[in-house]
Order: structure tokens, then C-alpha cells, then sequence
């Protein structure tokens, strides 16, 4: 029972981060129908500017906790204008152009990103200076720490605080109008120009958080990792229904209790005969499933054509 | 419209000019050693470029022990070249032709192809097993030498070919050490053991259960990760219910950092061992205090024992910082090489080939003599432990060579050969 909770700990920790990444390539994907494949490699540049402004703050004898924030802030920032110019640079222009014109683009920012970051931050894994001391819980033989605490209880407030800005702000209305329609949209006056690039620059924001995240969890960052994490989040929208929010959330979460789940139970389930190297593979198994059953994923609406 | 197309056609025609301009480039150096080979040159001491190929991954998770055995090469590259060595009357010039395999399989081949359509006259690598076995072969169609300073897993010698060698201890010995250390010093009953699904990382672990059966310990896990992922929670928990004595890795130290700290915070208290991929202060800096009393092997001696290896040692971090894992080993990889091109008084692969075989070397990290396989003679293994942020010596063993069979490397062997810092075979701690 202990190693049961543990392992789910283990997932919703992980599934947190999964599922604000997810949030980025959701957004996106809703509005304008575009994979953003450079979506991780924000995430990764993320953790490293909040790297490098933590590692330049730590010795002026300002409180961790107030550290953390600045190079959570700057991070934030900098993910910010990063998005707002891939967009600008990489997409708008490919706006009219056929659908796998702007996805080969986002591969191609993907791949310059990371060797952008290789060149600024060098090959090496770099470890994240510990600001926080980590303190561990013991709760029925599991244990978490504070760390995994804030990551779940961040994610969570960033994500409410999404939900309220799509819902119940001007912007978040004229975000839901374009998605719906980009023409009638821009015929009742909105900016969709303005609107498209909003959910860029509100993606890499919370890419940036959870970079800054897995950068706090793992203590460990490299130009690397934000592709497989890319790749996770990326199934995780898919999972819970490209283009919609809380699909995507429920998508991270899920995915990542039931990688969990399956390091830990594949192999007693099928008697030794899948080991816990078929992780990834029980969760594109659960992928499939829900695909047969729900083919626009858990929470998604049927979709319309879209050009 | 307009604006837009033309820049693309720009592009295209700038790629376009690009690829004719590498090809124009790539042309004359391949040319340029096979007459170098063949034909005397007129003038008295002329000078003649001998290219050297290395690989190693130079990107990706372990791009630092790529970068650490590529300036180990260099390094050689440089003495050598200081030297001013002369074969077959021409003042040779050594080049190191340093490609990046990304420690992935199928670019290892890619990259051995390139080298070898680049007329290099030896490859000094891969850095992993992995990437070795595979570009093995062809080198070997090419009869190109290939020295490994790195890859342990028995198999890359096992295939038969001739221009295969290491220069250090492979696998079956390592794994014998480990096995049988955690077993019997640390007296293990049950141990746990992870290995990465890379050809180093799973053979490494093959030997250790064995070493570790053989000697009494139950191995109640046997789980599985891959070499570039950094959550391990959930095959920790799993672990953690079994309540091993000793955990052990086969996989490098890009894993291990956070796998430590992953343990600590899990609450799992089992000691830590891992093989030379996670021997390194890499992960020490990975894992901070979650890495003390880690116990892990190399497989060579300890920096501060080779027999030359004071001056190497200084040379090295005054120019390239401090000293991974293997530096030593592709330094001496190289030296073999040019040794064995002096003997042969050439520099065509064909006809140094032979002397490769015949190595009796000393170089850096000792003694270099290969077996009829191309493994090294009693290559040594040496157990580590980790203490206060420093890898300390253990213990160093003259392993003992070929056996295949997962017997106790514990067992004295005094050192036949002669290889000098290898003979005592004696337990210091700090």
C-alpha cells in the first residue's frame, strides 16, 4: 500500500509538469491549429535563465525564497518575448501556407533553440544550485518532499488562474472567439494578430514555470531535456484533448501517474515478462485505447474542418 | 508574394553553393594520405599529414566524457606532433579528425563510414559500447585499426576481428569486481540492480548479478531505465519495497547524479555502486552530497598511480581542465598507434596493422599488451569509494584476463606481466 501511494505521488508530481507544459501546446493548438514542436525547447531555455539568474543572485545574500522568484520572474519574461518572436518570426508568416508548412518551421525552431542553448550554456549537464532545503515527509511509509509540494500546488494555482483568463477576461473571450472562428472574429473587431501571439506568449509563460520546475525537482538541467519532456507533454495534450484545457490537464496528470504506475506495476502484472523498460509504452498503450474509443482524446469536442 | 520567394530561392542557392564548396573542400583530403603512403618523397625530410580519427559523443547527456577522451587524443596529437617523428623518411604530422557520434548506435555508423571515406589512418573510439560494436565492422571491412579508449563490453572483441583492440579492462572483469566487492567487502545480501539498456550499461549489469550470485547475494530487483531519462522515482519505489543492501547502476553518471539524489529523497538508505560510466567527478557534481559513499569502479588504475602519469596529468588540466574518466586511455590509445606506425616504418593501415597486434607499450595508464583477441593484458580494475566530494582509492586489482566465466576477481593474482603499479595489489584507505 505504502509503495501504491508513493507511486502515485511520484505521478502527480510528475503529471503536474506534464500537464502545464501541455498547457502551452494546447493553447496553440486551439487557436490557430498549429503543433508548436518548439514548445520544449521554451521550456528548456526556461530552466535555464532561471538557472542562470539564480546562480548570479546566490551569493548577494538575498533570501532563497526571494531568489527564486527573480529568476522564476526573469525566466518568465524572457519565455515570454521568446514566444512572442517565434511567432513572429517563424510562424505568422506561414499563416496562410498549408498545414505541414508551419510544423516543419516549429521543428526547425526546435532544433535551433536547443543549439542556441548549446552554444550559450554548453554541452555539460548543469546543476541547479538547491535554494530551498529540501525537507522530507513521511506520510504512511511514502515520502514527498516540500518541493513536490509547491510544484503541485503552483501548477495548480497557474492553471486555475489560465482558466480564469480564458473565461472570464476580454482577452480570454476574443482567445475563445478566434479559436472558433479566426474570420468572423477579426469581423467583429478582433486583433486576431494580437490575439494569436497572446496565446504564445501565455504558453511559454507556463512553460517557464514549469521549467523552472523540473529545474527545482530534478536540480538538474541540460539543452537536451526539454524534447522527451516535449514529447510527454505533447502525448499528454493529445490524451486529454488537443486544443482543450482541461483535457490537457487531466492529460498530464494521467499520463504521469500512469508511467508511474507502470514502472512500478508492469512487471508483476505480466509476471516478469515486461520489465520497466515498457514504461513508455504502457502509457502510449493507454494513449491507444482512449484513441479507439475517443478519437479527439478525453475531453475533446468534435472538431470541425479546419484549414 | 514576391518578397518572400526570393529569399527562399537565395537559401537554396546559398545550400547549393554550400554542399559544392564542402565537396570541393572534402576532395583534396581525401586525396591526400594514400599517395603520401605509397610514394617517397623527393625533397629530404618533407612533411606528410597522418590523419587520426576519434569519436566520441560530443553532444547529448555525456558530451562531457566525449569532449574528455577527444582532448586526451589531442593531447597525444600535440606530443606527437612536438616529437617531430619521422616514418619511412617523411616528417610526419598527425591530424585528429574528432567526430561526434552522439553516443546513438546508428550515427556511430555513419560517423565510422565518414572516417573511413576520409582515408583517416586509425580511429581512436567510440566512447560507449553501444556505438563501438557496431562501427566495428566497419572499420574492420576498411582494415582500419580501431582502438577503444572506453568501451567495455567483452563483445566488441569477441567478433573475431583482427583490428579491433582496447586498452583497458573490459566488462567481464569490471563486473566481476563490482559483483563480488558488493557481495563479499560490503557483504550484501540482497541487491538490487538497474542498468540503462545501452550495450555498456546492460552487459556491465549481466556481470555484476552474476559476480554477485556467485558469491551469495540474492538479486531481488532487476529494473530498467534508459540513458537519457532523469525521473526514476517509480523504479526506486519498486526498489525501495524489495529493501536491497546494495543498489547498483550500469549506466553512466549522467544518470547516477540524479538517480542519488532521487534515492535520498525517497528514503531509501541501500548503498550505492555503479561502474566506471559513473566514475567520475561529473557525478559528484550531479548528485552533491547525495553521492557520499558511493562505491564504483574504473577500469585502469587511479590517476594518481598510473606509472607516467604525473606529467600527463599536469599537461592535461593546465590545458583542459580537470579529468573525467578516460582522457588517460585515449591518450595512450593514440600513442599505441603512432607506436605501432613507427615500428612499421608506415603509415598505411594495411602494413601497421600487423605491429598493432604486437604493442608492448608504456604509456600513461601503464603497460599496453594486447591478447589475441585485442583485449589488453591484465588490465586493472580499481574501487572507489566517495568521500567528502572526492573519488577515493579503494583498492586496485590486476584483473585477470579473458575468463569469461563470472569467477571471483578477488582472488590474488599476482601480476604476471610486468606491469609496474599493477603488482601490489594492496588496500589503502584514507
Amino acid at each position: 500500500m505504502d509503495t501504491l501511494l508513493q507511486q502515485l505521488i511520484n505521478g502527480l508530481t510528475l503529471g503536474a509538469v506534464y500537464a502545464l507544459v501541455a498547457l502551452g501546446y494546447t493553447m496553440v493548438y486551439g487557436i490557430i491549429g498549429l503543433i508548436n514542436f518548439a514548445h520544449g525547447e521554451v521550456v528548456m531555455i526556461g530552466t535555464m535563465v532561471a538557472f542562470t539568474v539564480i546562480v548570479a543572485l546566490a551569493g548577494s545574500g538575498l533570501p532563497p525564497l526571494l531568489v527564486l522568484s527573480i529568476g522564476l520572474a526573469v525566466a518568465v519574461v524572457v519565455c515570454m518575448a521568446l514566444g512572442w518572436s517565434l511567432e513572429r518570426v517563424a510562424y505568422r508568416p506561414l499563416r496562410g501556407a498549408p498545414r505541414l508548412t508551419p510544423l516543419i518551421t516549429a521543428i526547425g525552431m526546435s532544433m535551433v533553440l536547443q543549439n542556441v542553448a548549446m552554444i550559450i550554456w554548453g554541452r555539460n549537464y548543469i546543476t541547479f544550485p538547491p535554494m530551498i532545503t529540501k525537507h522530507i515527509y513521511s506520510v504512511g511509509g511514502a515520502t514527498f518532499t516540500n518541493v513536490q509540494v509547491a510544484i503541485v500546488s503552483l501548477a495548480a494555482l497557474v492553471m486555475m488562474a489560465l482558466i480564469y483568463l480564458v473565461h472570464r477576461t476580454r482577452i480570454g473571450m476574443a482567445m475563445r472567439a478566434t479559436a472558433q472562428n479566426p474570420h468572423v472574429a477579426s469581423l467583429m473587431g478582433v486583433d486576431i494578430n494580437r490575439v494569436i501571439a497572446m496565446a504564445f506568449v501565455i504558453g511559454s509563460a507556463l512553460g517557464a514555470v514549469a521549467g523552472c520546475m523540473v529545474g527545482s525537482y530534478y536540480e538538474i538541467a541540460h539543452y537536451q531535456m526539454g524534447f522527451m519532456l516535449g514529447l510527454k507533454a505533447f502525448t499528454a495534450a493529445v490524451l486529454g484533448g488537443i486544443g482543450n484545457l482541461a483535457g490537457a490537464m487531466a492529460g498530464g496528470l494521467l499520463l504521469g501517474v500512469i508511467e508511474a504506475l507502470g514502472a512500478g506495476y508492469i512487471g508483476q502484472l505480466t509476471g516478469d515478462f515486461l520489465g520497466s523498460h515498457y514504461q513508455d509504452i504502457f502509457a502510449f498503450i493507454v494513449l491507444i485505447i482512449v484513441l479507439m474509443f475517443r478519437p479527439s482524446g478525453l475531453f475533446g469536442e468534435r472538431e470541425g474542418d479546419r484549414a | 508574394m514576391n518578397h518572400v520567394r526570393i529569399p527562399g530561392v537565395l537559401i537554396a542557392l546559398a545550400a547549393s553553393l554550400a554542399v559544392i564548396g564542402c565537396g570541393k573542400k572534402e576532395e583534396p583530403k581525401a586525396a591526400a594520405p594514400a599517395p603520401v603512403a605509397a610514394a617517397p618523397a623527393p625533397a629530404a625530410q618533407p612533411e606528410i599529414i597522418v590523419k587520426i580519427g576519434h569519436v566520441a559523443p560530443l553532444t547529448g547527456p555525456i558530451a562531457h566524457l566525449g569532449k574528455d577522451n577527444e582532448n586526451g587524443a589531442r593531447l597525444a596529437v600535440d606530443d606527437a606532433n612536438a616529437q617531430k617523428i619521422v616514418i619511412d623518411g617523411n616528417v610526419v604530422k598527425f591530424e585528429l579528425l574528432g567526430e561526434d557520434d552522439q553516443a546513438d548506435p546508428k550515427t556511430g555508423t555513419v560517423v565510422a563510414q565518414k572516417l573511413v571515406d576520409a582515408k583517416v589512418a586509425g580511429v581512436v573510439g567510440h566512447l560507449n559500447s553501444g556505438t563501438t560494436i557496431p562501427a566495428s565492422s566497419i572499420y574492420n571491412q576498411a582494415g582500419l585499426p580501431q582502438i577503444s579508449p572506453s568501451a567495455t563490453n567483452p563483445k566488441y572483441t569477441q567478433q573475431g576481428f583482427n583490428t579491433a583492440f582496447r586498452v583497458m579492462a573490459n566488462d567481464v572483469q569490471q563486473g566481476s569486481v563490482v559483483g563480488t566487492y558488493a557481495a563479499k567487502d560490503m557483504g550484501a545480501k540482497k541487491i538490487a540492480i538497474i542498468d540503462d539498456r545501452t550495450a555498456y550499461g546492460q552487459g556491465l549489469a549481466d556481470e555484476v548479478e552474476k559476480a554477485a550470485k556467485a558469491n551469495g547475494a540474492t538479486v531481488v530487483a532487476r529494473e530498467f531505465t534508459n540513458d537519457k531519462a532523469i525521473d526514476f522515482k517509480a523504479i526506486l519505489t519498486k526498489i525501495k519495497a524489495k529493501n536491497p543492501d546494495v543498489i547498483f547502476l550500469g549506466g553512466m553518471d549522467a544518470v547516477g547524479g540524479p538517480m542519488l539524489k532521487q534515492m535520498k529523497e525517497l528514503g531509501i538508505t541501500a548503498k550505492f555502486t555503479t561502474g566506471d560510466g559513473g566514475c567520475s567527478p561529473e557525478l559528484i557534481k550531479l548528485a552533491g552530497p547525495a553521492s557520499e559513499g558511493v562505491i564504483c569502479t574504473q577500469a585502469g588504475l587511479p590517476v594518481d598511480k598510473l606509472p607516467n602519469g604525473q606529467k600527463f596529468v599536469a599537461d592535461f588540466t593546465s590545458k583542459y581542465g580537470p579529468i573525467q574518466i578516460y582522457s588517460p586511455y585515449s591518450y595512450d590509445a593514440v600513442m599505441v598507434l603512432i607506436d605501432a606506425m613507427k615500428r612499421a616504418n608506415s603509415v598505411d593501415p594495411a602494413k601497421y596493422l600487423p605491429e598493432v597486434g604486437k604493442t608492448s607499450y608504456d604509456g600513461v595508464t601503464g603497460k599496453v599488451e594486447f591478447d589475441e583477441k585485442g583485449d589488453i593484458k591484465n588490465g586493472a580494475i580499481t574501487v572507489f569509494e566517495i568521500k567528502d566530494g572526492k573519488l577515493v582509492t579503494l583498492k586496485s586489482e590486476g584483473g585477470a584476463t579473458a575468463a569469461a566465466a563470472p569467477m571471483p576477481a578477488a582472488a590474488p593474482m599476482p601480476a604476471a606481466a610486468p606491469m609496474p603499479a599493477a603488482a601490489p595489489a594492496t588496500e589503502e584507505k584514507k
